[in-house]
């Protein structure tokens, strides 16, 4: 699901069974229909739009889940937001500037940003909003980035000076995170009893949005904020319904009830709404989401770390079956693990063909030989190539894969067992414990491309997120150079010297990135489909007069 | 009657402590605690946070103590706040889903008994009939049928290519606006489809019984004296038959009570009702003990209640159990 405004938390969370890790996006693709069709903005209307689980809490920051991020977003801003090619650009913040060192970062806010509630936003909101992420009583989940930072100091009401210890690259990003008031929550953040306040039930933003209702299980009701620093929003209203159903919402959906859903799924998308009243209510978008699909190896299995193995099942694969057969075609190929349209992206890199006798050459050069002439191979003590392909079940589309994959590689020579299981006893007993030899299993990229924790030796730990077990000392200094760097050019080369030795080294065969699928209500205008997806510009979507749909409010 | 009901109402409450205490232990038992569903599986979620909470919601206690310091506080009825990021009273969180839930299974529930009775009788009293059997296939096909499915086909069909009424939810968005005899068909026409798929499966159950029973009360001798003095089949019927058969249906409507809070979680879903049944499993599911307890009090309190009813208005409508309790006790 792609975030509201795209939100700058980072996220490399593995993707599971039903726990949607954000989808933003690159280009957009061309069966999307033309909504730019000139026609005058115009203020009103309400916007309907579908979430499958309640939101936790309406302070973001203390919570987790896709729905409250969603509907925070629009409540809350951030100092910076990222824009429609996913580059950092002004918020709250004017500008900032670095220091020569990388060690001060320097915040000029702008003076008309108004709270909810008339009081005006000032530097003293930020230097408030760090110390409530950094204070232990805060049960914030994502507090990393803020405790690197060496001190925030407000030398006068629009100007915020943050100094760090050692440069860090994804700082500007940890200030996109939701400024919180410092006049109605400080009691609460002292005491550490944010939960309880009524800013968790009653939210006061500087966001475009403006919170009017919550309905616990039932919807959330959002109307445009008229003094919004950018403008108000021409939507007047927006309405988050909670429908726990899949299949409701794709009836909603069906029936106009909701305006929009952030992904259809392939069958939907070229199937179930591919008839002339769907697509005369609808546009249907497509762009690559944010995550990808890949096989990954345990590289502690000697099999493994023989990279001609790794380069003979790279061959073995056809991605273009897959991405044909488990998402109807709509997914792009994945040669890495950086998101295609971002700067650190480069397409430069090794790509294996699907090509069998090549993967059998490879593996009979690493020993493993038809020997007995049973058609699987052997090493040379006569042991047969078998090992079990591994993931969650609940997931149709790993399923699928894993059942492709198998087939493919038996034509090599390779006999695969395929094992389903439930995902939590799957991560805990399976991949933290490092008892896999193939799992296949979904990432999430962030918004930035620092992938220090995937790919890090340090990060090789049964509670880490390196699980192949990857360990590259040049990777590993290019992951720590590129951190440490605050100059985009600089970190670009770091980036695309990394994605040429994951090309090479196999530590997994990257697959797919799918595609994320929305669909939106064809009355509404200004969609402009991009890198970050279609939501950068939510503030300027609109309905003409003549086709506003819902008149009070 | 009424030293038997307290007797009964003083020993319900050693039994309610124990079903807490077993629930207690039992959620606690349960894999997984509500801190892996707050801190996410995410790289850049902190450690501390985690040991924060836990210390915040006093888990680091042995269950003894924890069970303890739950019980000491539901006495008051101080049921506590959610483990969930939105932190709010347990009581508060039970009291905004209850009065839907409990709207929508009386109505249920009066359809279910208006509709099984007259069912049950006609069938019993045409036994092998055309009519017995139609309604017999008719039923066993509601008791068969998955609600979701026949859900999604109405809904399909109602909602999307009729038009007549709402897919889901339980009011149009612009409801405030409406004026209100509009208000009130717009709520009416949400509630149609639930309460048709509800009452579709739960008539089944109800209707056999209503047959059975009175297929035992007209086969009784003081029917054939009744036809026999020549009254009509109709007051035999009414007035003999079928007042002795609805005995055994007073006993299964009050122990039907506790289940009016319960809900169908599988209905509130797919008609994205706010009810009780999806407040309990979103709890169980993120292992919010709080809710869960405060839940289970409520179901287990009205079940002990509901027992006690059935047995006292038992005895009210039937005077063969009230005269033989009371020689029983002389």
């Amino acid at each position: 699901m792609p975030r509201r405004r795209a939100r700058v938390r980072s996220l490399l969370a593995l993707i599971g069974g039903l726990a949607l890790v954000t989808g933003c996006n690159t280009s957009a693709d061309t069966r999307a229909e033309d909504t730019s069709t000139p026609s005058t903005p115009a203020y009103g209307d309400t916007f309907i739009q579908a979430s499958i689980g309640d939101i936790g809490g309406l302070i973001p920051s203390l919570t987790s889940d896709q729905s409250s991020h969603e509907v925070g977003g629009l409540i809350y801003d951030g100092l910076i937001k990222l824009d429609k090619d996913l580059n950092m650009a002004p918020a709250m913040a004017e500008s900032w500037t670095y220091s020569p060192d990388c060690l001060d970062l320097t915040f000029k806010l702008r003076k008309d940003v108004k709270w909810h509630d008339g009081h005006p936003f000032t530097a003293d909101d930020v230097v408030f909003t760090y110390q409530t992420m950094i204070n232990p009583k805060t049960p914030a989940p994502f507090k990393e980035g803020f405790l690197l930072v060496k001190d925030v100091q407000a030398p006068d009401p629009y100007t915020v000076r943050v100094r760090y210890d050692k440069p860090y690259a994804r700082a500007v990003e940890t200030w996109g995170t939701y400024m919180l008031p410092k006049h109605l929550l400080q009691s609460f953040a002292e005491a550490g009893t944010l939960r309880e306040s009524p800013q968790n039930s009653q939210p006061i933003g500087t966001g475009p949005y403006r919170f009017q209702e919550w309905k616990p299980g039932e919807k959330v009701v959002l109307t445009a904020n008229p003094d919004y620093y950018e403008g108000r929003p021409y939507l007047s209203r927006i309405v988050y319904r909670v429908i726990p159903s899949q299949a409701t919402i794709f009836l909603e959906l069906k029936a106009q009830g909701v305006d929009y859903v952030s992904t259809l799924t392939g069958m939907q998308y070229s199937r179930q709404t591919e008839y002339p009243a769907f697509r005369k209510a609808f546009n249907k978008f497509r762009y690559p989401a944010s995550d990808y699909t890949f096989l990954g190896f345990n590289l502690r299995d000697p099999r493994f770390a023989d990279r001609r193995v790794r380069e003979a099942f790279a061959h073995a694969i056809n991605k273009e079956e897959l991405i044909d057969g488990v998402r109807l075609g709509l997914a792009r190929e994945a040669n890495g693990p950086i998101r295609p349209g971002t700067w650190a992206y480069t397409d430069k890199v090794e790509h294996y063909d699907y090509d069998p006798e090549k993967a059998k050459a490879l593996l009979a050069e690493a020993g493993w030989k038809d020997r007995n002439g049973d058609g699987v191979v052997e090493d040379k003590d006569g042991k047969p190539f078998t090992l079990t392909i591994r993931t969650n079940q609940g997931n149709d589309e790993r399923k699928k894969i894993a059942e492709i994959i198998q087939q493919r590689l038996k034509e090599v020579g390779i006999n695969a067992d395929i094992q389903l299981i439930e995902w939590a006893a799957f991560i805990k007993e399976f991949v933290k414990p490092r008892r896999f030899e193939v799992v296949v299993l979904g990432l999430g990229t962030g918004t930035d491309p620092d992938q220090f924790v995937v790919w890090h030796s340090s990060q090789r730990g049964p509670d880490q997120m390196n699980r192949t077990g990857y360990a590259n000392p040049e990777v590993d200094a290019l992951l720590e150079a590129g951190r440490s760097s605050c100059v985009q050019s600089e970190r670009v080369r770091y980036y695309h010297r990394i994605q040429e030795i994951l090309a090479h080294d196999l530590p997994m065969v990257f697959l797919y990135f799918r595609d994320a699928l929305p669909a939106v209500a064809s009355r509404i205008h200004g969609v402009s489909p991009a890198p970050a997806g279609i939501l950068h510009n939510f503030n300027e979507w609109y309905v003409p007069k003549t086709q506003q749909r819902y008149t009070s409010g | 009657m009424a030293l038997f009901a307290f007797r009964r109402l003083l020993l319900s409450i050693p039994l309610l402590i124990g079903i807490t205490f077993v629930s207690y232990v039992v959620i606690s038992l349960a894999p997984g605690g509500p801190l892996d569903f707050l801190t996410p599986e995410d790289p850049n979620a902190s450690p501390e946070v985690k040991e924060r909470l836990i210390k915040e919601f006093g888990l680091d206690r042995p269950i003894h103590v924890q069970y303890w310091e739950w019980l000491k506080r539901a006495v008051r009825l101080d049921f506590g706040r959610s483990f969930l990021p939105d932190g709010r009273p347990v009581l508060v969180k039970i009291g905004e889903r209850l009065p839907v839930t409990l709207f929508l299974n009386l109505i249920e529930m009066a359809i279910i008994v208006g509709l099984a009775v007259p069912i049950g009788v006609l069938s019993a009293t045409r036994q092998y009939s055309l009519y017995d059997k139609i309604t017999t296939i008719f039923v066993f096909v509601g008791f068969a049928t998955p609600d979701f499915w026949l859900a999604l086909l109405l809904m399909i069909l109602f909602g999307v290519q009729l038009g007549w009424l709402p897919i889901s939810g339980l009011r149009s968005l612009n409801w405030e606006y409406l004026p209100f005899w509009q208000q009130q068909w717009d709520f009416f026409s949400h509630l149609v489809l639930p309460i048709v798929v509800a009452t579709f499966g739960g008539l089944a159950g109800f209707s056999r019984y209503m047959r059975q029973s009175m297929l035992e009360v007209v086969r009784q001798d003081y029917v054939q004296t009744a036809r026999a003095k020549g009254l009509s089949e109709g007051t035999v019927i009414s007035k003999h038959a079928l007042r002795n058969a609805l005995l055994p249906v007073v006993t299964i409507l009050a122990l039907a009570l506790p289940g009016l809070i319960g809900g169908s979680v599988i209905i509130e879903s797919i008609f994205a009702i706010p009810g009780m049944g999806q407040l309990m499993v979103q709890s169980v599911f993120s292992r919010d003990y709080p809710v869960v307890m405060g839940n289970l009090v409520i179901v287990a309190t009205l079940t002990l209640v509901a027992n006690l009813v059935a047995d006292i208005t038992y005895g009210l409508v039937d005077p063969r159990i009230r005269f033989g309790g009371r020689r029983g006790r002389r």
